[in-house]
């Protein structure tokens, strides 16, 4: 038995190792391409976008979202914003009213029927070639539009551009945990960009060509996930997407377990029931890296932290179960004396040294990409509470969203 | 609109420097657990020479004095490397080595008892012995609170010493011991406390009690031949 859980292990963990070090070397091959901007660009041209904004009960949250849209680094006249009321019941509605008189504006609102609905609805009216979605909790830096287009001026082929997603302030350790993760993936989908293997082109400001749409047809529920479809269905059309680490966007993260859950739940369950819906395209040569690295990475993920979880739950039962035993034969009187500390009891197996070596190739991975979004190179504590959450509570909605699968139950938004 | 092409170079070199990775955790870890080893083996051969010498002391003293036997010669650190012996096998595996310095303990431990048996007889110090036969063949759970047992009695009556031998394992001489003791493998864990076989588990408290009784019986036969060392005793039961 020990010697299976052995065999996984290590087959787990190397392919953990595997992945973070393609990324390290996709980094270390293309580290002069990686470039962050300071200040503002001018592009040869400024085609017209269009920014959709679907909203469902976001009153807190749109005014500040529209405004950040107005105040964009990008000609007045060439950007249009779509305000979609997804029949909300809140203020909403009231909140989108006092834009529509401002020129750039229009407002929609329709029936509550899932936000893929609501993006569908503007794609309907959009009539400028480039348009894109931007979630009604999250804020766009002024520069991250023009940033953003200067990705389509430099490649015709590129289909779409997605942002770099920073977690907008940390109040507490759940969402400090998520600012790191944050970073983590600014760098992560770094490098999917430059191997054209990106799987998510995510709903805070990723722009496209309209031609995408045209083409390909619109958004679709998609278990929840239509950011992640829409990719799926862009890779395995050979449709170029890139990232642009220094266009920023600033999200709202969950503030407590239970939100972060339900998000991380809906997230797990849409990318294992799109990659089902896609599995034709798994380790398919002609679809790229997206088909042999992307993919079969994220599946190796939930594997490899639900496993180390197990693992990790099963060491500290036996080790709880041991003191129990120690207690019920001779109680709490009798303390080992031999209970001192002796480097002789500091376990060196080999695992012992590839699970440092995991966990330095992730540290690493955070400061990278804090270094992309911020321009300096920095530690923070964020880090642990990072490996804290991510590892004690993440595998539970990764199992959660296993078990839905098989039970084929549908989570909620929110 | 084109597909990107496969860097078949490029997974091929993170896969070779992948397995460097883990070669190199591998070889960390080799060096580490040798070294351990070698501390183990620093840790037998010390306690080696400290029987050797208090065997040859006790050659050279015995038809003198008693009072020159110092305790430290006893050597206390066959408990630490039981331990790290135990905690050894279960972490390194049970390598040759690991095999090797475990038979070698458990020769060490019945030259101790018979030493310190004799040590005792001759010169009358305080003292008890038992004698636990364990398996690690099989899971045994009682085997692993009769452990915890032993362990805080050992620590409660440092006048006691407590041997303990794995059942399984193939040397000469422990096999000697359970012919001695007809001690079977079904019934473990067994302990021989006075000459007495006990098998099963035993509670800590019945076991102090035997201890106890061990204790008084030599306090009598003190009282009668050395009366220089009562006092002392008593604080001891006093104590305890």
């Amino acid at each position: 038995m020990a010697s299976i859980s052995n065999i996984v292990f290590y087959v787990l963990t190397f392919l953990s190792v595997y992945v973070q070090v393609f990324f390290l070397i996709t980094f270390l091959e293309n580290r002069k391409k990686i470039i962050t901007r300071n200040g503002t660009i001018k592009l040869a041209k400024y085609p017209k976008v269009t920014v959709i904004v679907p909203c469902w009960d976001e009153e807190k949250t749109i005014y500040k979202t529209v405004r950040s849209l107005l105040d964009l680094n990008y000609p007045k006249d060439k950007l249009k914003i779509f305000l979609v009321d997804d029949g909300s019941t809140d203020g909403t509605w009231n909140a989108i009213l006092k834009f529509s008189k401002h020129p750039n504006v229009k407002i929609f609102h329709k029936e509550n029927g899932g936000k893929y609905t609501a993006l569908n609805l503007g794609l309907e009216h959009v009539e400028t070639d480039f348009l894109g979605c931007l979630d009604a909790d999250s804020i766009a830096d002024p520069e991250s539009l023009i940033r953003i287009m200067s990705y389509f001026e430099k490649d015709s082929d590129v289909m779409a551009v997605a942002p770099s997603i920073v977690a907008l302030k940390s109040k507490n350790i759940i969402q400090g945990a998520q600012r790191a993760e944050y970073d983590m993936s600014v760098y992560i989908k770094k490098m999917l960009g430059l191997m054209g293997a990106i799987h998510v082109a995510p709903g805070p400001l990723t722009i496209f060509r309209k031609k995408v749409f045209d083409d390909l047809g619109p958004y679709r529920h998609a278990h929840n996930t239509e950011d992640m479809e829409i990719a799926y269905r862009m890779q395995k059309n050979h449709y170029k997407i890139e990232q642009c680490n220094d266009a920023y966007i600033y999200t709202n993260t969950p503030g407590t377990i239970t939100k972060l859950f339900k998000q991380r739940l809906r997230w797990i369950y849409g990318f294992i029931n799109n990659t089902i819906d896609y599995r034709n395209i798994i380790f398919r040569k002609k679809y790229g890296n997206f088909s042999l690295f992307t993919v079969p990475s994220s599946i190796i993920s939930i594997f490899a932290v639900s496993f180390l979880f197990g693992k990790m739950a099963y060491g500290l039962s036996s080790f709880l179960f041991s003191k129990v035993i120690e207690f019920e034969t001779v109680g709490l009187g009798f303390v080992s004396k031999t209970n001192f500390p002796d480097l002789f009891f500091v376990d060196t197996q080999s695992p012992f040294f590839i699970i440092i070596v995991l966990y330095f190739l992730i540290v690493f991975s955070i400061i990278l990409g804090k270094k992309m979004t911020e321009g300096k190179w920095s530690f923070s504590f964020n880090t642990f509470y990072f490996f804290l959450i991510f590892s004690v509570i993440g595998p539970f909605w990764l199992l959660k969203a296993v078990y839905n699968t098989i039970l084929s139950r549908k989570p909620a938004w929110r | 609109m084109t597909g990107n092409p496969i860097d078949w170079k490029k997974y091929l070199i993170v896969f070779l420097f992948t397995v460097g990775l883990f070669l190199s955790a591998s070889y960390v870890s080799n060096y580490f657990g040798d070294k351990k080893i070698d501390q183990l083996k620093l840790i037998q051969d010390k306690i080696s020479i400290d029987i050797l010498s208090s065997e040859t002391q006790f050659s050279l003293l015995s038809e003198l004095s008693c009072k020159n036997i110092s305790d430290s010669v006893l050597s206390g650190e066959l408990g630490e490397l039981g331990n790290k012996l135990e905690w050894g096998q279960q972490n390194l595996g049970m390598t040759d080595t690991v095999s090797y310095l475990k038979k070698y303990y458990s020769l060490l431990q019945i030259k101790d008892y018979l030493l310190t048996k004799k040590i005792s007889e001759r010169c009358k110090t305080k003292s008890a012995f038992i004698l636990y036969f364990y398996t690690t063949a099989e899971n045994c759970s009682e085997c692993e609170r009769q452990g915890f047992a032993l362990s805080a009695l050992r620590d409660k009556y440092p006048e006691l010493r407590v041997y303990s031998f794995d059942y399984s394992i193939d040397l000469s001489a422990v096999k000697s011991m359970l012919q001695i003791y007809k001690i079977e493998d079904t019934k473990l864990p067994a302990l021989v406390v006075d000459e007495d076989v006990l098998t099963g588990f035993h509670s800590v408290e019945e076991l102090e009690t035997r201890v106890k009784e061990s204790f008084k019986l030599q306090e009598t036969t003190l009282i009668n031949t050395n009366p220089s060392k009562t006092i002392k005793n008593k604080i001891f039961l006093l104590n305890a």
